[in-house]
């Protein structure tokens, strides 16, 4: 027998019980799919996190107050007080070190805002002329923050497309004056739509010059200081080089983190993996159940063929040709069934983010190859032992089962 | 072309060991066409099965083409029935998933015969038994007596030297039975060795040679 004749002799045995056949496949499908689907929700996830915060601007530092690790763990408590981290530190930062390109120290906080009779609560952001190209932000109209702004403490704002919607609607905002706190500003550019990036919505902030924000938050404490460097080959040096200037001024202890993006996103990278390690072998025991599936229909499906393996064995069939047919049979349908699944798997992986959009997918060919081998070597070895028994028949007592 | 010596058969059950076959003693020449009597339980159609190479002897010798077929691998054996022997069975053991041409091609599959050729060959054998017109039709639109023809395509494909057929008969009305009975003299004529397992007295005294079994053994015409 050849393969043409056993896959005919396979397909002539399937589809002569299809619901059965249909139901049994359905398992190794939803194995195939599920695995399929969540790697790629997973993989997606990944290219989101790369992609967002190559958004947000590359070979970027941020130095906040506190002694964190974004390597995971804890720390005990090193000191009862922390200091907190201010303007004078991020000027220095800029002055004495060679690989840092600039260094924005940037107050957040959040404040009433006010057009006529609309307002709203805002978050309010005061940061210099050099942020905006870190985190490549853009300008829909006017134009941002000056250096000028800056030293000079212009009550001047910057606004996001969502405040400036709600507050102006479709009228023009440049120039006009706003409330912001006490005091009122004026409006000289607005926002480019940015959107939603890694949980910050750059849409609905309002950004002012961080000499003015200081004032109007009455305060010297620092959100962070955001620092780019130069190339990211600097990044350690840079790294170092801040660390020594810091823990100088705050009498030598380290009471303050500096976190670089890729380490930020070798931690998410890393708690995704374990994700999608988790999720898929979720799937991957849906697939083991599909193949016990198979196994449970082959061994039906051989009890009521017994007296069928009988008369071919009068007829001359071995009982490798028994085998065979019986394997054949579980291997057709964990294959087809694999095959279903990833046409399956990649249509709900192509279609999701269009009906989740916060569920970005990437499919990937190795996710398919494993779940397709998988599952055929599911159909192989849970046919084995349905077919096995088939092929040790003995003809005589086959052939007299009723 | 066979000969039996001190053929023993028996099954251990749990609690007994029943001998259905208790020595023995038997020669058929080629081209002979033997009927096998006996009451039902007597032991003749486990004495076919052996004969057909589809059960082993416990103990004696079973000499088929002059060779001891106790000394055969379980493979060797099937070979011995795809090629040698062809069977008739009492309820015909048509395949029900198979309209009757692939029923009677299933020989040549175990064979290795190539699929167009099969198919030819089947739809040969079929005219040969009267039934070219019934050649896509399933067992469950046949008559018994069709079903039996068709059975006995099946038997022929490889161009056996021996049929072995238990109670062929059996599940047939007299005239279908009768049609069956021309058959098997025609292929008798043609110089096929026939094996038939019967209870009817009528049936066995077509045959050229009867012999009796009763209680495992042979009661007469033995040699």
């Amino acid at each position: 027998m050849d393969v043409t004749e056993i896959l005919t002799m396979s397909k002539d045995a399937l589809m002569s019980n299809r619901i059965r056949s249909a139901l049994t496949m359905l398992g190794v499908i939803i194995g195939v799919a599920s695995v399929i689907m969540l790697i790629s929700i997973g993989e997606g996830a990944r290219a989101y996190i790369h992609r967002e915060l190559g958004n947000l601007g590359t070979n970027i530092l941020l130095v906040v107050p506190g002694k964190t690790s974004a390597k995971g763990g804890f720390h005990p408590p090193e000191a009862s007080t922390i200091r907190k981290l201010i303007y004078d530190d991020a000027v220095i930062i800029k002055k004495r070190t060679k690989h840092v390109a600039d260094a924005v120290p940037v107050f957040l906080g959040s404040s009433k805002i006010k057009y006529l009779n609309q307002s709203r609560d805002n978050s309010v952001a005061g940061v210099t002329e050099t942020y905006f190209d870190m985190r490549n932000l853009a300008v829909e109209s006017g134009r941002f923050i000056s250096e000028s702004d800056v030293d000079s403490k212009r009550k001047v704002a910057v606004l996001g497309r969502t405040v400036k919607r709600d507050l102006f609607g479709d009228k023009n905002a440049l120039g006009t004056l706003v409330t912001v706190g006490d005091s009122k500003y004026r409006v000289i550019g607005v926002m480019e739509k940015k959107g939603v990036t890694l949980g910050i919505d750059f849409d609905d902030i309002v950004f002012i010059p961080t000499t003015s924000a200081q004032e109007l938050f009455d305060t010297d404490r620092l959100f962070n200081i955001t620092i780019k460097v130069k190339s990211s080959k600097e990044l350690a040096e840079a790294t170092a080089e801040i660390k020594q200037i810091l823990m100088k001024r705050h009498a030598g202890r380290e009471d303050f983190t500096v976190m670089s993006q890729d380490e930020m996103l070798g931690v998410m990278t890393k708690v995704l993996n374990i994700l999608t390690a988790v999720l898929a072998g979720i799937a991957a025991i849906s697939l083991l159940v599909g193949g016990i599936g198979i196994m449970n229909i082959m061994l039906v499906s051989v009890r009521e063929r017994i007296r069928e393996i009988g008369i071919r064995k009068a007829l001359g069939a071995k009982n490798r040709d028994i085998l065979i047919q019986f394997l054949s049979e579980s291997v057709a349908l964990s294959l087809l069934g694999g095959s279903i699944g990833v046409l399956l798997g990649s249509a709900i992986s192509l279609g999701l983010p269009y009906f989740l959009e916060f569920l970005p997918t990437q499919i990937s060919w190795w996710s398919i190859f494993i779940a397709f081998f998988f599952s055929a070597s599911v159909g192989i070895f849970f046919g084995v032992y349905p077919a096995r028994k088939a092929s040790l028949y003995d003809p005589i007592t086959a052939l007299r089962y009723e | 072309m066979i000969v039996l010596k001190d053929v023993r058969k028996s099954y251990v059950l749990p609690k007994v060991t029943v001998e259905v076959l208790r020595g023995i003693d038997m020669e058929v020449a080629e081209k002979e066409f033997m009927a096998i009597m006996g009451p039902s339980g007597s032991g003749k159609s486990t004495l076919l099965h052996i004969i057909g190479c589809l059960d082993r002897p416990t103990s004696g010798t079973y000499m088929l083409f002059g060779v001891d077929v106790s000394r055969k691998t379980d493979n060797e054996l099937a070979e011995l029935r795809n090629r040698k022997l062809g069977f008739v069975f009492q309820s015909f053991n048509l395949l029900p998933r198979f309209p009757a041409w692939k029923n009677v091609e299933l020989p040549l599959l175990y064979s290795g015969v190539h699929a167009t050729e099969r198919k030819q060959k089947a739809l040969e054998i079929l005219a040969k038994v009267g039934l070219s017109h019934r050649a896509e039709h399933y067992s469950n639109e046949l008559s018994g007596g069709e079903q039996q023809r068709v059975a006995i395509a099946r038997a022929l494909i490889n161009n056996p030297a021996i049929i072995l057929a238990d109670e062929p008969t059996g599940n047939l009305d007299s005239r279908s039975g009768k049609e069956i009975m021309e058959i098997f003299k025609g292929l008798n004529k043609e110089g096929v060795t026939i094996i038939l397992v019967t209870h009817e007295k009528e049936i066995a005294e077509q045959a050229g040679r009867t012999i009796t079994i009763k209680d495992g053994m042979c009661q007469g015409g033995c040699y």
